[in-house]
C-alpha cells in the first residue's frame, strides 16, 4: 500500500518538476485562453451589452479548447523518452500513475485557468455576479476535462500525428461539461441558486474520477505494446 | 389509399419535395451501403486469387 | 479457455472460417426478407398511411427518419460491445464486426440527420434548429467519425481494433449523459417547441408500417454489415489455409 502511495507521489513530483523546467509549455494553454478569448470582440462585435449575454458559454469554451490544447503533451515526453513503458512495466496500478500525471496536469492547466478566468470575464463583461459561479464551475469542471482528455492523449500518445485527432476523439465527450458549466455562469449572472450545476458537475468529477484512469490506463498499455 | 390521384401522390400535399429528397437521399445511402462492399468484395477476391495463383505457379 | 459457462457458438463465432461461412448462408436471408419488407414498408408508408393531422404529408419522412435514428444508436451499442469482446476473449471476429459497423452507424447517423433537416424545414420553417434529439445525434455522429479517425490513424491493425474498442467503450459511458445533458439544455433555451416526432398515441395504421421499416433497415444494414465483415475476414485471413483453398479451386 505504502509503495503504492509512493509511486503515487513520486510521478506527481516528478511531473511538476519537469513541467516547471518547461515554463514557456506552462504558460502557452494561459495565452491561448487569452487569445481565443479577446478574439470574439475583435471577430463578433466589441459591444458590451452583447459580450456579456455571450460571456459564459465564450469562457467556458475558450477554456474547454485550452485544456484540450495543453492535453497532447501529457504522456507524450514520457513516451517518447521511454519512462512511460518503465512505469507500466512497475507492478503498481496504471491508472495511479495516471492519476497522479492528470492531477499534476490539472494543477498547471485546469487551476491555473480558473485563476485568470476573471480577467477573461471583465474582457468579456461578464457581470460581476458570475464571477464566482464562473470559478467555481471552472473549479469543478476542468478536472473533468482534464481527466477525459487523458484517455483521448492515452489512445493517441504512439501517433506522430496526434493534435488533430485527440481534438476529434475528445470534444464530443467535454459537451455534458460545456452545457453545465456555462449553464451554472448564466444562473449565477441572473441570481439563481447554483447548487444544481455545481452538484451535477460534481458527479460528472467523481465519475470521471472512477472510470477515467481505468479507461486511459487501458489504453496507455495498447499504445506503448502496439 | 391515402391519396386519390397519382399526381397527388407525388406532390404529398405541397411536401412533396421534402418528402421525396429525403427518400431519395436514403434510397441513395442504402444502396450505397450494400452495394458497395459488394465491389470490394470481388476486387479482394480477385486480387487474392491473382495471388494464390502466383504462389502455386511459383512452386 | 478457463471460462466454460459460455455457449458453444460463442467460440464457433470465434473462428473466422466459420464465421466466413455462416454468414455466406444467412445473406441471401437478410437480402430476400429485407428487401421485401422495405419495399412493403415504404409503400405502406409513403401512399396507404393516414397523413398526419398537424404536419400533412411530410410525416411521412417519420418512415425513414426514425428508423435510421434507431438503427444508427444501437449499431454504436453493437460497435461498442463487440469491441469489448474483442478485447477481453482477444476475438478476432469480434475486431473485425466492430470495424465494418463503424462506417455504416456514421451513414445511419448522417441519414437521420438529413432526413431530420429536410423534414425541419417544413414543421419549424429552416433547414436546421437545435432540437435535442437532432443534436444528440449530431453528437453521435461526431463520435463515430472520432472511432473512424482513430481506427484509420493507426497503422497496427491489433492496436488500431483495441484503441478504438476503448474509445468505443468510453462513448458508450457518456451516450446517456450526453442524451441527458442535451436535452435539459434544450428545454432550457427553447421551451415547448414543437417535436418531431413526440406523438400523443399514434395509431395503429401510423406506427405498423413504421415498425415493418425499422425490422426492414436492420435487415438490410445487417446485410450491408455481412457483406463488409466477410470482406474483412478475406483480408485479414489471406494467408490462412482455408482461404487459399476456397479461393484457390
Amino acid at each position: 500500500m505504502s509503495s503504492t502511495l509512493q509511486l503515487f507521489r513520486q510521478t506527481f513530483k516528478r511531473d511538476l518538476t519537469l513541467a516547471f523546467r518547461r515554463k514557456s509549455e506552462l504558460v502557452n494553454p494561459l495565452i491561448f485562453f487569452l487569445i481565443v478569448a479577446s478574439l470574439f470582440p475583435i471577430g463578433v462585435s466589441p459591444e458590451p451589452n452583447f459580450l456579456s449575454q455571450l460571456a459564459p458559454g465564450l469562457v467556458w469554451v475558450a477554456a474547454l479548447l485550452a485544456t484540450l490544447l495543453s492535453m497532447e503533451t501529457l504522456f507524450k515526453s514520457d513516451y517518447e523518452d521511454g519512462s512511460l513503458e518503465q512505469l507500466l512495466l512497475s507492478p503498481q496500478p496504471v491508472f495511479l500513475v495516471v492519476l497522479s500525471k492528470v492531477l499534476a496536469h490539472w494543477l498547471l492547466s485546469g487551476l491555473a485557468l480558473t485563476i485568470v478566468a476573471p480577467l477573461l470575464g471583465v474582457m468579456l463583461f461578464l457581470p460581476s455576479e458570475g464571477m464566482p459561479g464562473l470559478m467555481l464551475s471552472l473549479l469543478l469542471g476542468t478536472p473533468t476535462l482534464s481527466l477525459i482528455g487523458a484517455i483521448g492523449a492515452a489512445l493517441t500518445v504512439g501517433l506522430r500525428r496526434g493534435g488533430v485527432l485527440i481534438s476529434l476523439l475528445v470534444l464530443p465527450l467535454y459537451i455534458p461539461v460545456l452545457i453545465f458549466g456555462s449553464s451554472a455562469v448564466q444562473a449565477a449572472v441572473t441570481g439563481l441558486p447554483l447548487d444544481g450545476y455545481l452538484a451535477l458537475l460534481g458527479a460528472m468529477l467523481a465519475l470521471a474520477l472512477a472510470l477515467a484512469p481505468i479507461a486511459a490506463g487501458a489504453a496507455l498499455r495498447i499504445s506503448v505494446s502496439g | 389509399m391515402a391519396f386519390e390521384t397519382f399526381a397527388d401522390f407525388l406532390n404529398m400535399g405541397g411536401h412533396g419535395l421534402y418528402v421525396w429528397l429525403s427518400y431519395g437521399l436514403g434510397l441513395l445511402t442504402i444502396a450505397l451501403c450494400i452495394y458497395l462492399p459488394v465491389i470490394q468484395g470481388r476486387e479482394t477476391r480477385r486480387t487474392l486469387r491473382r495471388r494464390i495463383q502466383r504462389e502455386s505457379i511459383k512452386s | 479457455m478457463a471460462s466454460s459457462w459460455l455457449p458453444r457458438w460463442f467460440y464457433q463465432l470465434a473462428s473466422p472460417r466459420w464465421c466466413y461461412s455462416i454468414t455466406g448462408k444467412l445473406i441471401p436471408w437478410f437480402a430476400a426478407t429485407g428487401g421485401l419488407l422495405f419495399l412493403v414498408g415504404l409503400i405502406w408508408g409513403l401512399a396507404f398511411a393516414p397523413s398526419d393531422y398537424q404536419q400533412g404529408n411530410s410525416f411521412r419522412i417519420i418512415y425513414l427518419h426514425v428508423p435510421t435514428a434507431i438503427l444508427a444508436q444501437s449499431f454504436y451499442m453493437m460497435m461498442a460491445i463487440a469491441g469489448a469482446i474483442g478485447l477481453i476473449w482477444k476475438m478476432k471476429v469480434a475486431d473485425m464486426v466492430a470495424k465494418s459497423v463503424a462506417p455504416l452507424g456514421a451513414a445511419l447517423a448522417v441519414l437521420a440527420l438529413a432526413t431530420g433537416a429536410i423534414w425541419g424545414k417544413p414543421t419549424w420553417g429552416s433547414w436546421w434548429v437545435w432540437d435535442a434529439r437532432l443534436t444528440s445525434m449530431l453528437v453521435l455522429l461526431f463520435l463515430y467519425l472520432g472511432v473512424m479517425a482513430l481506427n484509420s490513424a493507426i497503422e497496427s491493425e491489433t492496436t488500431a481494433a483495441k484503441s478504438t474498442a476503448v474509445l468505443a467503450l468510453v462513448g458508450l459511458v457518456n451516450i446517456p449523459i450526453i442524451k441527458y445533458s442535451v436535452e435539459w439544455w434544450n428545454t432550457l433555451h427553447q421551451p415547448a417547441t414543437f417535436k418531431l416526432t413526440e406523438k400523443p398515441a399514434m395509431p395503429a395504421e401510423m406506427w405498423i408500417p413504421l415498425l415493418v421499416m425499422v425490422i426492414a433497415l436492420y435487415l438490410l444494414f445487417g446485410l450491408a454489415m455481412m457483406l463488409r465483415l466477410r470482406n474483412e475476414i478475406l483480408r485479414r485471413e489471406r494467408r490462412a489455409g482455408w482461404v487459399k483453398e476456397l479461393l484457390g479451386s
